[in-house]
Protein backbone atom coordinates (compact mmCIF):
# COMPACT_ATOMS: atom_id res chain seq x y z
CA UNK A 1 0.00 0.00 0.00
CA UNK A 2 1.15 3.25 -0.70
CA UNK A 3 0.50 6.19 2.06
CA UNK A 4 0.75 9.50 1.39
CA UNK A 5 1.43 11.26 5.37
CA UNK A 6 1.11 14.76 5.20
CA UNK A 7 2.36 16.28 8.60
CA UNK A 8 5.58 14.68 10.89
CA UNK A 9 3.82 15.24 13.84
CA UNK A 10 3.84 13.02 16.94
CA UNK A 11 1.24 10.99 15.50
CA UNK A 12 2.54 11.80 11.58
CA UNK A 13 5.39 10.35 12.41
CA UNK A 14 4.37 7.06 14.98
CA UNK A 15 2.11 5.78 12.02
CA UNK A 16 4.61 6.56 9.52
CA UNK A 17 7.06 4.25 11.35
CA UNK A 18 5.08 1.43 11.81
CA UNK A 19 3.78 1.30 8.48
CA UNK A 20 7.13 1.52 7.22
CA UNK A 21 8.08 -1.32 9.47
CA UNK A 22 5.40 -3.49 8.20
CA UNK A 23 6.71 -2.95 5.07
CA UNK A 24 4.78 -0.24 3.38
CA UNK A 25 5.52 2.46 1.04
CA UNK A 26 5.53 5.55 2.82
CA UNK A 27 6.28 9.58 2.11
CA UNK A 28 5.85 11.80 4.54
CA UNK A 29 5.39 15.77 4.08
CA UNK A 30 6.24 18.41 6.48
CA UNK A 31 7.31 22.43 5.65
CA UNK A 32 9.13 21.84 8.56
CA UNK A 33 12.22 19.96 7.89
CA UNK A 34 13.34 19.59 11.76
CA UNK A 35 10.06 17.60 12.37
CA UNK A 36 11.66 14.95 10.53
CA UNK A 37 13.67 14.01 13.38
CA UNK A 38 10.80 12.52 15.06
CA UNK A 39 11.15 9.52 12.53
CA UNK A 40 13.26 6.44 13.69
CA UNK A 41 16.73 6.01 12.43
CA UNK A 42 15.82 3.12 10.41
CA UNK A 43 12.94 4.71 8.95
CA UNK A 44 12.54 3.36 5.15
CA UNK A 45 10.20 5.59 3.19
CA UNK A 46 10.48 9.27 2.07
CA UNK A 47 10.37 12.73 3.99
CA UNK A 48 9.74 15.40 1.82
CA UNK A 49 9.89 18.98 2.49
CA UNK A 50 6.86 20.50 1.20
CA UNK A 51 3.16 21.63 1.79
CA UNK A 52 0.25 19.30 1.65
CA UNK A 53 -1.93 21.92 0.32
CA UNK A 54 0.00 23.09 -3.01
CA UNK A 55 -1.21 20.70 -5.62
CA UNK A 56 2.21 20.96 -6.83
CA UNK A 57 4.08 19.87 -3.94
CA UNK A 58 1.22 16.92 -3.68
CA UNK A 59 2.13 15.51 -6.91
CA UNK A 60 5.97 15.96 -6.45
CA UNK A 61 5.17 13.45 -3.37
CA UNK A 62 3.68 10.56 -5.77
CA UNK A 63 -0.03 11.56 -4.83
CA UNK A 64 -1.52 10.34 -8.08
CA UNK A 65 0.05 7.11 -6.91
CA UNK A 66 -1.20 6.68 -3.51
CA UNK A 67 -3.46 4.38 -1.86
CA UNK A 68 -4.13 6.54 1.26
CA UNK A 69 -3.49 10.33 2.08
CA UNK A 70 -3.50 10.97 6.05
CA UNK A 71 -3.60 14.48 7.45
CA UNK A 72 -2.38 14.99 10.41
CA UNK A 73 -1.02 18.62 11.21
CA UNK A 74 -1.85 20.55 14.02
CA UNK A 75 -4.44 22.85 12.23
CA UNK A 76 -7.73 21.28 11.44
CA UNK A 77 -8.37 24.02 8.12
CA UNK A 78 -4.77 22.76 6.54
CA UNK A 79 -6.11 19.32 7.47
CA UNK A 80 -9.39 19.25 5.62
CA UNK A 81 -8.15 21.43 2.88
CA UNK A 82 -5.54 19.32 1.95
CA UNK A 83 -8.06 16.28 2.36
CA UNK A 84 -10.80 17.60 -0.21
CA UNK A 85 -7.65 18.34 -2.19
CA UNK A 86 -6.28 14.61 -2.14
CA UNK A 87 -10.44 13.64 -3.05
CA UNK A 88 -11.32 15.74 -5.12
CA UNK A 89 -8.49 17.06 -7.18
CA UNK A 90 -6.77 14.00 -7.31
CA UNK A 91 -9.19 11.33 -6.57
CA UNK A 92 -6.97 9.35 -3.87
CA UNK A 93 -9.01 6.50 -3.23
CA UNK A 94 -8.58 7.12 0.58
CA UNK A 95 -8.49 9.80 2.24
CA UNK A 96 -7.95 10.60 5.88
CA UNK A 97 -8.28 13.49 8.65
CA UNK A 98 -7.06 14.47 11.98
CA UNK A 99 -9.94 17.05 12.81
CA UNK A 100 -9.47 18.20 16.77
CA UNK A 101 -12.88 20.48 16.54
CA UNK A 102 -15.34 18.02 17.19
CA UNK A 103 -18.24 20.35 15.14
CA UNK A 104 -15.71 20.85 12.28
CA UNK A 105 -15.29 16.99 12.71
CA UNK A 106 -18.82 15.56 12.29
CA UNK A 107 -19.76 18.37 9.40
CA UNK A 108 -16.62 16.93 7.13
CA UNK A 109 -17.29 13.18 8.03
CA UNK A 110 -21.11 14.19 6.66
CA UNK A 111 -19.34 15.50 3.46
CA UNK A 112 -17.65 12.47 2.95
CA UNK A 113 -14.16 12.72 4.64
CA UNK A 114 -13.35 9.66 7.02
CA UNK A 115 -12.38 11.99 10.13
CA UNK A 116 -11.05 11.53 13.47
CA UNK A 117 -11.36 13.80 16.11
CA UNK A 118 -8.97 12.89 18.78
CA UNK A 119 -10.52 15.46 21.10
CA UNK A 120 -13.84 13.36 21.26
CA UNK A 121 -11.75 10.05 21.03
CA UNK A 122 -9.52 10.87 23.80
CA UNK A 123 -12.23 12.29 26.41
CA UNK A 124 -14.32 9.31 25.70
CA UNK A 125 -10.99 7.06 26.74
CA UNK A 126 -10.86 8.77 29.54
CA UNK A 127 -14.54 8.47 30.95
CA UNK A 128 -14.50 5.03 30.08
CA UNK A 129 -11.34 4.74 32.16
CA UNK A 130 -12.97 6.40 35.08
CA UNK A 131 -16.47 4.33 34.89
CA UNK A 132 -13.63 1.42 35.57
CA UNK A 133 -14.00 -0.05 32.01
CA UNK A 134 -10.57 1.02 29.98
CA UNK B 1 -28.52 42.50 3.50
CA UNK B 2 -26.98 40.78 6.60
CA UNK B 3 -23.17 40.27 5.39
CA UNK B 4 -20.40 38.38 7.82
CA UNK B 5 -16.86 39.18 6.97
CA UNK B 6 -14.62 36.73 8.50
CA UNK B 7 -10.74 37.91 9.32
CA UNK B 8 -10.22 41.79 10.04
CA UNK B 9 -6.77 42.25 8.41
CA UNK B 10 -6.51 45.68 5.83
CA UNK B 11 -8.77 43.76 3.19
CA UNK B 12 -11.67 42.95 6.08
CA UNK B 13 -11.27 46.21 7.48
CA UNK B 14 -11.98 48.42 4.26
CA UNK B 15 -14.51 45.94 2.76
CA UNK B 16 -16.39 46.31 6.16
CA UNK B 17 -15.88 49.97 6.12
CA UNK B 18 -17.12 49.74 2.29
CA UNK B 19 -20.30 47.78 3.43
CA UNK B 20 -21.40 49.70 6.48
CA UNK B 21 -21.38 52.94 4.07
CA UNK B 22 -23.60 51.37 1.40
CA UNK B 23 -25.96 50.70 4.61
CA UNK B 24 -25.72 47.08 5.03
CA UNK B 25 -25.83 44.88 8.04
CA UNK B 26 -22.55 43.71 8.28
CA UNK B 27 -20.69 41.76 10.80
CA UNK B 28 -16.92 41.22 11.35
CA UNK B 29 -15.42 38.00 13.03
CA UNK B 30 -11.88 38.42 14.27
CA UNK B 31 -9.51 35.97 16.51
CA UNK B 32 -7.40 39.27 17.58
CA UNK B 33 -8.93 40.59 20.47
CA UNK B 34 -6.72 43.96 20.54
CA UNK B 35 -7.77 44.23 16.05
CA UNK B 36 -11.28 43.74 17.22
CA UNK B 37 -10.73 46.49 20.41
CA UNK B 38 -9.83 48.86 17.50
CA UNK B 39 -12.33 48.27 15.16
CA UNK B 40 -15.12 48.58 17.69
CA UNK B 41 -13.17 51.99 19.06
CA UNK B 42 -13.93 52.98 15.68
CA UNK B 43 -16.86 52.11 13.96
CA UNK B 44 -18.91 50.49 16.98
CA UNK B 45 -20.50 47.21 17.73
CA UNK B 46 -19.48 45.65 14.32
CA UNK B 47 -17.03 43.15 15.62
CA UNK B 48 -16.91 40.41 16.92
CA UNK B 49 -14.22 38.30 18.44
CA UNK B 50 -14.26 34.61 17.49
CA UNK B 51 -13.40 32.36 15.01
CA UNK B 52 -15.34 32.49 12.28
CA UNK B 53 -14.16 28.62 11.00
CA UNK B 54 -16.01 27.34 13.99
CA UNK B 55 -19.64 26.36 13.95
CA UNK B 56 -20.39 27.09 17.82
CA UNK B 57 -19.19 31.25 16.92
CA UNK B 58 -20.88 31.61 13.56
CA UNK B 59 -23.82 30.08 16.13
CA UNK B 60 -23.82 33.05 18.21
CA UNK B 61 -23.75 35.49 15.23
CA UNK B 62 -26.99 34.24 13.36
CA UNK B 63 -25.34 32.90 10.20
CA UNK B 64 -28.28 31.38 9.29
CA UNK B 65 -30.12 34.57 8.45
CA UNK B 66 -26.95 35.81 7.30
CA UNK B 67 -27.47 36.54 3.31
CA UNK B 68 -23.74 36.49 2.39
CA UNK B 69 -20.70 35.81 4.46
CA UNK B 70 -16.93 36.32 2.87
CA UNK B 71 -13.57 35.24 4.04
CA UNK B 72 -10.54 37.10 3.55
CA UNK B 73 -7.92 36.00 5.89
CA UNK B 74 -4.37 35.57 4.48
CA UNK B 75 -4.81 31.58 4.55
CA UNK B 76 -6.54 29.88 1.66
CA UNK B 77 -7.54 26.71 3.88
CA UNK B 78 -9.48 28.92 6.67
CA UNK B 79 -11.18 30.98 3.83
CA UNK B 80 -12.03 27.59 2.63
CA UNK B 81 -13.55 26.23 6.10
CA UNK B 82 -15.33 29.15 6.75
CA UNK B 83 -17.30 28.99 3.53
CA UNK B 84 -18.07 25.68 4.07
CA UNK B 85 -19.52 25.94 7.16
CA UNK B 86 -21.68 28.80 6.19
CA UNK B 87 -23.09 26.88 3.45
CA UNK B 88 -23.39 23.77 4.90
CA UNK B 89 -24.79 23.74 8.96
CA UNK B 90 -26.04 27.63 8.00
CA UNK B 91 -27.53 27.55 4.41
CA UNK B 92 -26.03 30.48 3.85
CA UNK B 93 -27.14 32.13 -0.11
CA UNK B 94 -23.85 33.14 -0.84
CA UNK B 95 -20.29 32.32 -0.06
CA UNK B 96 -17.01 34.53 -0.85
CA UNK B 97 -13.76 33.28 -0.77
CA UNK B 98 -10.51 35.01 -0.90
CA UNK B 99 -7.75 32.94 -2.47
CA UNK B 100 -4.08 33.10 -2.38
CA UNK B 101 -2.89 30.37 -4.03
CA UNK B 102 -4.81 30.61 -8.11
CA UNK B 103 -4.19 26.47 -8.17
CA UNK B 104 -6.86 26.75 -5.45
CA UNK B 105 -9.86 27.65 -7.84
CA UNK B 106 -10.91 24.61 -8.92
CA UNK B 107 -11.37 23.05 -5.48
CA UNK B 108 -13.12 26.04 -3.97
CA UNK B 109 -15.43 25.89 -7.44
CA UNK B 110 -16.06 22.26 -6.88
CA UNK B 111 -16.68 22.72 -3.22
CA UNK B 112 -19.40 24.61 -4.14
CA UNK B 113 -18.12 28.27 -2.91
CA UNK B 114 -19.76 30.50 -5.27
CA UNK B 115 -17.40 33.36 -5.85
CA UNK B 116 -13.45 33.33 -5.56
CA UNK B 117 -11.04 36.38 -5.54
CA UNK B 118 -8.03 35.12 -6.76
CA UNK B 119 -5.65 38.43 -5.87
CA UNK B 120 -2.86 36.49 -7.48
CA UNK B 121 -4.12 36.56 -10.59
CA UNK B 122 -5.92 40.46 -10.17
CA UNK B 123 -2.41 41.50 -10.14
CA UNK B 124 -1.12 39.63 -12.53
CA UNK B 125 -4.18 40.69 -15.05
CA UNK B 126 -2.75 44.17 -14.21
CA UNK B 127 0.67 43.18 -15.26
CA UNK B 128 -0.19 41.97 -18.55
CA UNK B 129 -2.74 44.61 -19.49
CA UNK B 130 0.50 47.08 -18.79
CA UNK B 131 2.08 45.02 -20.95
CA UNK B 132 1.85 46.29 -24.45
CA UNK B 133 3.42 43.04 -26.19
CA UNK B 134 1.21 40.87 -24.60
CA UNK B 135 -1.43 39.91 -27.25
CA UNK B 136 -4.35 38.69 -24.89
CA UNK B 137 -5.54 39.86 -21.92
CA UNK B 138 -8.27 38.65 -19.77
CA UNK B 139 -11.04 41.04 -18.76
CA UNK B 140 -13.43 39.53 -17.28
CA UNK B 141 -14.62 35.45 -16.11
CA UNK B 142 -18.12 34.60 -16.20
CA UNK B 143 -17.65 31.63 -14.10
CA UNK B 144 -21.44 29.95 -14.58
CA UNK B 145 -21.63 30.01 -18.16
CA UNK B 146 -17.90 28.90 -18.64
CA UNK B 147 -16.75 32.23 -20.71
CA UNK B 148 -13.52 34.75 -20.45
CA UNK B 149 -14.00 37.94 -21.90
CA UNK B 150 -10.39 39.05 -23.73
CA UNK B 151 -8.96 41.88 -25.34
CA UNK B 152 -6.37 41.10 -28.19
CA UNK B 153 -4.16 43.67 -29.80
CA UNK B 154 -3.39 43.48 -33.78
CA UNK B 155 0.00 44.65 -34.14
CA UNK B 156 1.67 46.26 -37.37
CA UNK B 157 3.19 42.36 -37.67
CA UNK B 158 -0.11 40.60 -37.24
CA UNK B 159 -0.91 38.73 -41.34
CA UNK B 160 -4.48 39.46 -40.55
CA UNK B 161 -4.26 43.05 -41.24
CA UNK B 162 -5.98 43.97 -44.40
CA UNK B 163 -8.64 40.63 -43.46
CA UNK B 164 -11.92 40.60 -43.29
CA UNK B 165 -13.38 39.03 -39.77
CA UNK B 166 -15.50 36.66 -42.72
CA UNK B 167 -11.95 35.41 -43.81
CA UNK B 168 -10.42 34.41 -40.46
CA UNK B 169 -11.31 30.82 -39.08
CA UNK B 170 -12.59 31.64 -35.40
CA UNK B 171 -13.11 29.14 -33.02
CA UNK B 172 -16.50 28.83 -32.96
CA UNK B 173 -17.09 29.25 -29.23
CA UNK B 174 -16.05 32.62 -29.51
CA UNK B 175 -17.80 36.15 -30.89
CA UNK B 176 -16.37 39.19 -31.29
CA UNK B 177 -17.93 41.72 -29.42
CA UNK B 178 -16.18 45.45 -30.34
CA UNK B 179 -13.54 46.88 -32.43
CA UNK B 180 -11.38 49.75 -30.42
CA UNK B 181 -9.40 50.95 -33.34
CA UNK B 182 -6.09 52.96 -32.96
CA UNK B 183 -8.15 56.87 -33.59
CA UNK B 184 -11.17 56.98 -34.03
CA UNK B 185 -14.61 55.51 -31.60
CA UNK B 186 -15.28 51.51 -31.15
CA UNK B 187 -17.79 49.75 -32.89
CA UNK B 188 -19.22 46.31 -33.60
CA UNK B 189 -17.29 44.73 -35.95
CA UNK B 190 -19.65 42.92 -39.09
CA UNK B 191 -18.69 40.06 -41.33
CA UNK B 192 -16.97 42.32 -43.54
CA UNK B 193 -15.18 44.49 -40.96
CA UNK B 194 -11.28 45.29 -42.05
CA UNK B 195 -8.82 44.60 -39.32
CA UNK B 196 -6.68 46.88 -38.97
CA UNK B 197 -3.25 47.52 -37.30
CA UNK B 198 -3.44 49.14 -33.64
CA UNK B 199 -7.36 47.31 -33.44
CA UNK B 200 -8.34 46.47 -30.04
CA UNK B 201 -10.79 43.92 -30.33
CA UNK B 202 -12.97 42.67 -27.49
CA UNK B 203 -14.21 38.82 -27.61
CA UNK B 204 -15.98 36.51 -25.95
CA UNK B 205 -14.63 32.78 -25.48
CA UNK B 206 -13.97 29.67 -23.36
CA UNK B 207 -10.49 29.39 -21.73
CA UNK B 208 -9.96 25.92 -24.33
CA UNK B 209 -10.39 28.26 -27.11
CA UNK B 210 -8.46 31.04 -26.50
CA UNK B 211 -5.26 30.14 -27.67
CA UNK B 212 -6.87 29.43 -31.23
CA UNK B 213 -8.56 33.08 -30.79
CA UNK B 214 -5.68 34.41 -29.93
CA UNK B 215 -4.00 32.91 -33.49
CA UNK B 216 -6.79 33.34 -35.48
CA UNK B 217 -7.15 37.10 -34.93
CA UNK B 218 -3.39 37.55 -35.00
CA UNK B 219 -2.14 34.80 -37.85
CA UNK B 220 1.45 33.48 -37.39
Amino acid sequence: MKVLIMGCSRTGAQLAAQLDAEGHKVTVLDIDTYSFRRLPTNFGGTALFGNGIDEDALRKAGIEEADVFVAVTQGDNRNVTACQIAKHIFNVPRVMCRIYDPLREEMYSTLGLETISPTKVIAQLFKEKMEGKG
Amino acid sequence: MYIIVVGGGRVGYYLLKALLNEGHEVLLLEKDARICKNIVEEMGSVCYRGDGCEAATLAEVGTSRADMLVAVTGDDEDNLVACQVAKHRYNVPRTIARIRNPRNETLFKKLGIDVTVITTNIILEAIEREVPTHPLTHLLTIGEKGLVIVDVKISPESTTVGKMVKELSLPKESKLALVIPFKGSAYVPIANTVLQAGDQIIAVTTPESEEALRASLRGV
